[in-house]
């Protein structure tokens, strides 16, 4: 069949036609963009943070009445951090635990610049962590190379003053920035401001910051573990739960620590407040949220697009039918098959989309384009909009498929029988 | 004559529901999807104190040199403890206060009530009069009180419920950590969302302050601050070598009421780092600003991309809705040639057509609106769920939002039926009538 009867029936009706290929051309662009930032935010919540994310339990709590202002002070605190861990390693919940200030993804970032002289620029920079010899057990760090810590080597950080640990352990993405030669272990390395060297004893396989915060310098697996304890008084308690007792530590936990400090406060999330009891799969929740959140709405957008689109072609074409009952009619009449009937539509009905398409895609570039700018966006993959495009294809070619098979219906006698 | 046009309109959407179904949707999900990206938006751009967002002004001084600057150019949004109470002590500005986030925890006199930590904030008294704090009891404290150190405090409403039960509680004494302080004012409701005062040292949404205390007070308590303390050089151990140290972490912001005012204080700020740079503190020329709150939200970019692309893809779909309902108005309208053929023909001006057609339109805005109010109440229900907890809270629906969401569905309506509507109007009576 000659497509030129069909150019000639759609310059009849100009407006409908541009209308179709626009809105075409419009979901095409937005949806392509929606399904990228969608799959971009479940790249980002599908990595793993290299610790063992099940039966693991944070706890904050802040010792009040005391501010790590003295030697005494420090001592006091260093004291009620060790029965703190003391009581909760009794626990019949929990398996190991460690003190510290905060986990991958658990939110706010405390980081150092780190050069390999003491003096001169800062070539790198890391966000640290304290541990102590516990942590690795705790947290089911993998280790690649080295040691763990001993407990001999633990120190004190009031949070104030230069850290400068004799031994730290780093995280495989942090040593091979450092020595790219990849012979990091037993390297001297000094943090801000440090005049000692902090000699790499050992590199854990993989550890994520504290922040899902992805700039562009990819620091987000450049970690330390410092083998220090925060003598602070808010401070958080990392817990091991034994297999399945998480929900039930998320319990005791907290009891066992008010026991040894009735006027501790732990937050209990009232009053838009963070909740001070988590589990890493809360942590891990609400780091991700807003993202989550987004990839929900682009989801949600793009289906009403897809469905607006799908039954605007399908009302149109409807409408086409209608119109056209007489014709439609004359050719059944002079030996038009039911087939050709729907075949005409159906080859306008592509005609119409492939144009709107082919603008699409441009649109969909230049969409992408202006987020890029706008919001630091990738540039979209060429296959988000090769998928996009054969799904508005098929889409408006089956909404036109009702219509067309009605058409298909007309009978001949409509030629002659007064609209 | 628009009840008539109003009956011919609903007889003509009842003639094909299917289509008339299709374009309230297409509205009503349009109009909803906008608006509940839109409550958010609104809510995290909204202009925090509308009335003087001019005058309050956040002064940046460059205490870390060329090598240090943010993005190679711009001088860190924090202030040192040096500079601040510098500044403080030249009081050149007509209000002004520096100020640092503490959460001291708070203890009850009942027993059975377990200690909890109040955020808070570190300020000087001229804080309240600069930002129209609005207060239930009592007020702020005095100058006097800032140069004495007193143990004063100003607290919220919420926790005057939680320790007071409410009642007037000025004159009487609370327990924040080990120290005691007697409050003087309890807050009305206040809770400006962005909190912009703390934008230097603190997320821009999160709970309300609960706590107030005397700048002076609190670093006599050495309470720390809660968040954003940045240094280059990390000074040795100890509350009196931070407040030494060239590390920064407090906010500073001065009320400008005349343009005069501004100029004054960019060549004081000016003179003052000048003088740092002659005594050798600072080795580098001065680099300053001074953004009025506009820009200082602006520059902290407190509304986040992902915020602005929910916007951004919900209007696109608005405009895909309207681009459809513009094709389906016009299919609906041209179907009735013959009819307008035949009212042009009986002497109905293009006028007429048009308000027939146009009131035709609006009621299908208006339904698509009411059932787009539907939607946006289940979408911001939903939304209020599933976003991060410290946005949640903007998220809600008020008597504006229900109005500006009507008015958006008619609007858009009538918007798209604008072309159609033309077209109605220019449809030849003497050819209608001769086909049929």
């Amino acid at each position: 069949m000659s497509i030129n009867p069909i150019l000639s029936a759609l310059r009849r009706h100009k407006t409908g036609t541009v209308l179709i290929a626009l809105q075409i051309a419009l979901t095409l662009a937005i949806v392509c963009n929606a399904l990228f930032i969608i799959t971009t935010q479940f790249e980002q919540m599908g990595r793993p943070t290299g610790i063992d994310e099940h039966d693991l339990l944070m706890v904050e709590t802040t010792q009040s009445g005391i501010t790590a202002g003295t030697d005494a002070d420090k001592a006091t605190l260093d004291a009620s951090i060790k029965a703190d861990l003391a009581a909760l390693r009794q626990l019949p919940d929990v398996m190991d635990a460690y003190e510290t200030r905060s986990l991958p993804l658990s939110g706010g970032l405390w980081g150092l610049g780190i050069r390999m002289m003491p003096s001169g620029l800062y070539g790198s920079h890391t966000i640290y962590f304290h541990a102590d010899e516990h942590t690795l057990a705790t947290l089911g760090l993998r280790l690649m190379a080295g040691r763990n810590f001993r407990g001999d080597e633990i120190g004190q950080d009031d949070d104030s003053g230069v850290l400068q640990p004799a031994v730290i352990i780093v995280s495989q993405h942090l040593a091979d920035n450092l020595f790219p030669r990849g012979d990091a272990l037993g390297k001297p390395v000094y943090f801000t401001s440090a005049t000692q060297p902090s000699t790499i004893v050992g590199i854990v396989e993989r550890m994520q910051t504290s922040s899902t915060y992805d700039g562009t310098d990819n620091r987000t697996w450049d970690t330390t573990l410092m083998p220090m304890r925060l003598v602070t008084p808010t401070r958080s308690y990392v817990v091991r739960t034994r297999p399945g007792r998480l929900a039930a530590a998320t319990q005791s936990v907290p009891k066992a620590l008010y026991a040894q400090d009735p006027q501790r406060v732990i937050p209990d999330g009232a009053g838009g407040e963070d909740d001070g009891v988590r589990s890493f799969a809360q942590i891990r929740a609400e780091a991700y949220q807003g993202d989550r959140t987004l990839a929900m709405l682009m989801g949600v957008i793009s289906i009403i697009l897809l469905a607006v689109t799908g039954f605007g072609i399908a009302g149109l074409s409807s409408f086409w039918v209608g119109q056209r009952r007489r014709q439609i009619g004359v050719r059944r009449a002079l030996g038009a098959t039911r087939r050709n009937i729907v075949h005409y539509f159906l080859v306008e009905n592509a005609l119409i989309s492939v144009t709107g398409v082919i603008i699409g895609i441009l649109l969909t570039f230049e969409f992408n384009g202006w987020l890029m700018g706008q919001f630091e966006l990738a540039r979209l993959s060429p296959v988000y909009v090769l998928i996009g495009a054969v799904v508005l294809l098929l889409l408006s070619q089956g909404a036109a498929l009702a219509p067309a098979l009605r058409a298909a219906r007309i009978a001949p006698v409509e030629a002659i029988r007064a609209s | 004559m628009l009840k008539y046009y109003l009956q011919l309109g609903l007889r003509s959407l009842r003639r094909n529901p299917a289509l008339t179904a299709l374009m309230v949707l297409a509205i009503a999900f349009g109009v909803a999807s906008s608006m509940t990206t839109y409550t958010v938006f609104r809510a995290m751009s909204g202009d925090p104190i509308p009335w003087k967002s001019n005058q309050l002004f956040f002064p940046q001084i460059d205490a870390w040199g060329p090598e240090a600057r943010r993005g190679g150019t711009e001088p860190r949004a924090s202030l040192t403890y040096i500079d601040a109470i510098s500044l403080m002590r030249d009081h050149r500005a007509q209000l002004q206060s520096a100020l640092y986030p503490i959460a001291p925890a708070v203890h009850s006199a009942d027993p059975t009530q377990k200690s909890r930590t109040a955020p808070g904030q570190a300020v000087y008294s001229e804080f309240f009069s600069m930002l129209d704090v609005p207060f239930l009891y009592g007020g702020g404290w005095t100058a006097a009180d800032d140069e004495q150190h007193a143990g004063v405090a100003v607290i919220s409403k919420g926790l005057n419920q939680r320790l007071f039960e409410g009642a007037n509680s000025v004159g009487q004494s609370i327990q924040l950590d080990s120290h005691s302080y007697r409050v003087s004012g309890v807050l009305d409701d206040w809770h400006p969302q962005p909190k912009f005062y703390d934008l230097a040292t603190t997320d821009a949404f999160g709970p309300a302050d609960q706590v107030f205390l005397p700048f002076t007070t609190a670093t006599d308590a050495q309470l720390a601050t809660k968040n954003g303390f940045r240094c280059t050089q990390l000074p040795d151990s100890g509350y009196a070598a931070m407040l030494a140290s060239s590390c920064v972490w407090i906010g500073y912001m001065v009320e400008l009421d005349a343009p005069s005012q501004v100029t004054a204080y960019r060549s004081y700020l000016d003179s003052y780092a000048h003088a740092q740079q002659a005594s050798g503190r600072f080795a580098w020329a001065p680099d300053n600003r001074l953004r009025d709150l506009p820009a200082w939200l602006d520059f902290w970019e407190v509304v986040p991309p992902q915020t602005k692309i929910s916007f951004v893809v919900a209007l696109c779909l608005l405009l895909v809705c309207m681009v459809n309902t513009v094709g389906l108005l016009l299919a609906k309208f041209l179907r009735r040639s013959g009819e307008i053929g035949v009212r042009r023909a009986l002497g109905a001006s293009r006028l007429a057509i048009a308000a027939q057609f146009g009131v035709e339109a609006g009621t299908i805005g208006l339904a698509g609106g009411v059932l787009g109010l539907l939607l946006t109440w289940l979408g911001v229900q939903v939304m209020r769920g599933s976003l991060p907890r410290q946005i949640a809270a903007l998220a809600h629906i008020n008597l504006l939002l229900l109005w500006q969401t009507l008015l958006l569905a008619v609007v858009a309506t009538v918007i798209a039926g604008l072309y159609p509507i033309w077209r109605a109007m220019y449809v030849r009576p003497s050819l209608q009538l001769k086909q049929d």
